[in-house]
C-alpha cells in the first residue's frame, strides 16, 4: 500500500479533470477579464460560467450572490466583518463554541475589540444546543453565526432551522454560515433558507487551494474587506484568480454529480472503518457521536495513548490521518471542539480524526482496520497507565 | 509538521528500555494525564551505579524518544553522574528538539531529578539556589534573572522576551510566570500632573544640578514650566559666564532629559 490519505477534512486531492480545465487558463487563455479585447472575453465568460456554477452549487437563486474569495478564512472575515461594519449601532454577536479557528479567533478578537459574544455550548454527542442560541437574541444582536458541519466531528448543526427561528425573532440579525466542511459532502439549498452569507472553500473538495466563494443574499449590505478596483462588483478587489475560479466551479460540479456516491459509498466505507477500529482496538471510544454527521468522517479517541504519538506510527504505515490532540498544534492545546463536548481527558489526547473522500478505496479501508490494532497494542505497552489498560484490555 | 531529527524518529518508532522494573530502587514521574504528557522512570540502582533504567510514557513522539534517550545516556552511569544531566542534555543526545517540543526534554529532566529525589529520600524542595538563579522558563533553562534583565534592557512583550532568549517559546507553561516578571519589572509609563512634573524637575535641578554650579559660585532657579519648555535663571557667576549657554544644553538639559523627561527643552531667562 502506497498511500492511505483519510485526511479530507484537512484539504483535498485536486480532482484530475479539475488540473485539465484549469491548465488553457494559464497559458492561452491568460487574459484579464475586465480587458476589452477578444482575448480578454475568453477569460471574463469562463469567470462568468464558473459563477453560475457554484451558484448551482449552493442552490443560489442568482449567481451574482456568489463572491470569489482566496480561501475559506477570507470568505469569513469578509462576511462577519463586512456586516458588523454597516450594522455599527449593534454590538452583540452568537456563535458557537466549536467553530474552526478562522472564525473562533476572530470573535475572540472582537471581543477585546469591545463586541459583546454569546457562545452557544454543545451537548456530549456534539449537538448544538439550539434553546440557548434562540434565547440569546437580543435586538442589539448584529450577527448569528454557526457553522453547517464540524470539521473536527463532522456534526451537522441545523443551520436553516436556526436561521428561521433567528429571523422570526429578530429579522435585522444577519445569519452567516461556515460552510467549508459541508460543500461537496452534503447538499446545501441556499435559496431555500434564510441564512444571508454562506462561505466555502475549493481545497477541500477537490480544487486547489488559493480559491474561495461568499454567498450574499441579495439585498445584503457587507463593506468590502479587500477594497480597490470594482471587481465583484465593488464587493471584493483584486483581478479575479481565472484559472482557480475555472478550478473551483470544475470541482463543484463534479461534487454535486457525486453527492450521491457520498452518502452511499463513502458513507459506506467510513462506517465500515469505524466499526472495523472500535470492534478491533479495546481502547478506542468514538468521539463523533451524532448521528447526524457529514457522510466522510469519523473522530475516535484512543484512551491512554496520545494522538499525535499515533499519526506518527500511521504516518510509517503509509495512513495520514489527523489529531485534537495538543502536541499535533503549534499552540500545544487540545481541540477545543473535543473539550466543548466534555470528551475526557483519558481519550481526549489520542484523539484521531479519520476523513475520506470518494477516492478513497475499500481496499484503504480495510489496509487501516487492519494496521490500527497493531499500532495501538504497541503504543499501550508504553503507556504508564498499563492498570487502567489492563482493566480495559481484559 | 514537526521537524524531527533521525535520531527522534528511531527512538519514537523503536523505542528503547520499555516497561517498569519490579522492585526499582527508584520511581520517578512528571507530567499528567490532562496536559497529555506522562512519564514514569524506574531505576535499578547497584552501590551508586544505575544498572538498568526503564521507562513508560504517554505523550507523543518527542516525548517517547527523550524517555528512550534518557534510559540510554543513565545506564552505566553513577548516580552522581546522572543527576549532572540536564534537560538540554537530553535533547543534544537526540540531535536537538523542535523549541515547541522541548518540554519533552525538561519531562525526561523532571523524571530522573524525582527518581534520583527518591532514592535519596530527599524532600521535594524547590531549590537551595539563591531565587534570582531560580528557573522560569525549563524548556531553554532560562533563569529569572535573565528574563529580569531582559525587560530591564527594553523588552515590553512576552514575544520581545522570546526573541531575546526564548523564554516562553517552548511548552509556554512558564507563560503566566514571565508575564508576572513583566508586570513587575517594566518601566511603567506613568503620567506625572503638572505639579508632580514641576516638583520633580526642581528637585532634579536642587539635587544633581545647583551642586555642582554651587562649585563654581553659580546657582540655578527655576522660573516657570511651560509645556515641556523649562524656563532657567542662572545666578551667582554662572549668570554671566559665557559658557552658560553650553551649560544648560549640556548639563542641565541633559540631567532633566535623562531623569524627569525625554523631551524637555530647557531655555534660559535673563
Amino acid at each position: 500500500m502506497n498511500l492511505v490519505y483519510l485526511d479530507n477534512n484537512a484539504t483535498t486531492m485536486v480532482a484530475p479533470e479539475v488540473v485539465e480545465a484549469m491548465l488553457p487558463y494559464f497559458t492561452n487563455e491568460y487574459g484579464n477579464p475586465s480587458s476589452i479585447y477578444d482575448l480578454a472575453h475568453g477569460a471574463n465568460e469562463a469567470v462568468k460560467k464558473s459563477r453560475e456554477a457554484i451558484a448551482d452549487f449552493l442552490g443560489a437563486k442568482d449567481p451574482k450572490e456568489i463572491i470569489f474569495t482566496s480561501c475559506g478564512s477570507e470568505s469569513a472575515n469578509m462576511a462577519i466583518k463586512g456586516v458588523l461594519d454597516v450594522n455599527r449601532n449593534k454590538k452583540h454577536i452568537i456563535t458557537t463554541r466549536v467553530e474552526h479557528p478562522c472564525v473562533l479567533n476572530l470573535y475572540k478578537d472582537l471581543e477585546k475589540k469591545g463586541y459583546q459574544v454569546s457562545w452557544i455550548d454543545v451537548d456530549f454527542k456534539g449537538e448544538l444546543n439550539v434553546g440557548q442560541l434562540l434565547k440569546a437574541i437580543t435586538p442589539d444582536t448584529a450577527l448569528v453565526s454557526v457553522m453547517m458541519a464540524n470539521n473536527e466531528t463532522g456534526t451537522i448543526y441545523p443551520v436553516d432551522k436556526i436561521a428561521e427561528a433567528v429571523k422570526m425573532q429578530n429579522p435585522e440579525t444577519k445569519v452567516f454560515v461556515d460552510g467549508v466542511q459541508a460543500a461537496g459532502k452534503i447538499p446545501i439549498n441556499l435559496k431555500d433558507t434564510k441564512i444571508d452569507l454562506f462561505g466555502i472553500s475549493g481545497h477541500k473538495f477537490h480544487a486547489p487551494k488559493g480559491i474561495g466563494a461568499l454567498y450574499v443574499k441579495s439585498g445584503t449590505m457587507l463593506s468590502p474587506l479587500v477594497v480597490g478596483g470594482h471587481q465583484e462588483k465593488g464587493k471584493r478587489a483584486g483581478t479575479e484568480n481565472v484559472p482557480y475560479i475555472v478550478g473551483m466551479a470544475t470541482a463543484a460540479k463534479l461534487a454535486k454529480e457525486s453527492l450521491d456516491e457520498e452518502l452511499t459509498q463513502v458513507k459506506a466505507l467510513r462506517d465500515k472503518l469505524e466499526k472495523g477500529i472500535l470492534s478491533n482496538v479495546k481502547n478506542a471510544v468514538l468521539n463523533s457521536k451524532s448521528s447526524n454527521r457529514v457522510p466522510n468522517t469519523t473522530n475516535i479517541g484512543f484512551q491512554y495513548v496520545e494522538g499525535e504519538l499515533i499519526l506518527l506510527h500511521l504516518n510509517d504505515e503509509g495512513i495520514c490521518a489527523s489529531s485534537g490532540s495538543a502536541c499535533t498544534s503549534g499552540s500545544l492545546e487540545p481541540s477545543h471542539v473535543l473539550r466543548a463536548q466534555g470528551v475526557p481527558f483519558t481519550s481526549l489526547h489520542g484523539s484521531i480524526r479519520f476523513s475520506l473522500s470518494r477516492y478513497t478505496t475499500e481496499e484503504e479501508i480495510n489496509y487501516t482496520i487492519e494496521k490500527m490494532p497493531v499500532i495501538i497494542e504497541k503504543l499501550v505497552k508504553i503507556s504508564p497507565f498499563q492498570k487502567e489498560l489492563k482493566e480495559i484490555f481484559k | 509538521m514537526w521537524e524531527y531529527s533521525d535520531k527522534v524518529k528511531e527512538h519514537y518508532k523503536n523505542p528503547k528500555n520499555v516497561g517498569s522494573i519490579e522492585n526499582a530502587d527508584a520511581i520517578g514521574e512528571a507530567g499528567a494525564l490532562a496536559c497529555g504528557d506522562k512519564l514514569k522512570i524506574y531505576l535499578k540502582i547497584d552501590d551508586g551505579i544505575i544498572t538498568d533504567a526503564k521507562f513508560q510514557t504517554f505523550g507523543c513522539g518527542s516525548a517517547v524518544a527523550s524517555s528512550s534517550i534518557l534510559t540510554e545516556m543513565i545506564i552505566g552511569k553513577s548516580v552522581d553522574e546522572a543527576r549532572k544531566i540536564t534537560n538540554k542534555d537530553i535533547a543534544d543526545e537526540l540531535d536537538g528538539l523542535p523549541p515547541e517540543k522541548m518540554h519533552c526534554s525538561v519531562m525526561g529532566h523532571e523524571a530522573l531529578e524525582d527518581a534520583l529525589k527518591n532514592y535519596f529520600g530527599e524532600e521535594k524542595s524547590d531549590d537551595k539556589k539563591d531565587s534570582s538563579q531560580k528557573i522560569i522558563c525549563n524548556c531553554f533553562s532560562v533563569s529569572e534573572a535573565e528574563i529580569i534583565n531582559a525587560i530591564k534592557n527594553g523588552a515590553k512583550t512576552l514575544d520581545e522576551i522570546k526573541e531575546i532568549n526564548y523564554a516562553g517559546g517552548g511548552c509556554a507553561r512558564c507563560v503566566p510566570n514571565i508575564k508576572m516578571l513583566l508586570d513587575k519589572y517594566s518601566k511603567k509609563e506613568t503620567v506625572l500632573n503638572p505639579v508632580q512634573f514641576i516638583l520633580k524637575i526642581n528637585k532634579v535641578l536642587e539635587t544633581n544640578v545647583a551642586g555642582e554650579l554651587g562649585k563654581d559660585s553659580g546657582g540655578i532657579e527655576l522660573v516657570n514650566v511651560d509645556g515641556k519648555d523649562v524656563y532657567v535663571k542662572l545666578t551667582g557667576t554662572c549668570s554671566s559666564c559665557k559658557n552658560a549657554t553650553l551649560t544648560l544644553k549640556n548639563f542641565v538639559e541633559k540631567q532633566l532629559r535623562e531623569h524627569v523627561d525625554e523631551q524637555i527643552n530647557v531655555i534660559e531667562v535673563k
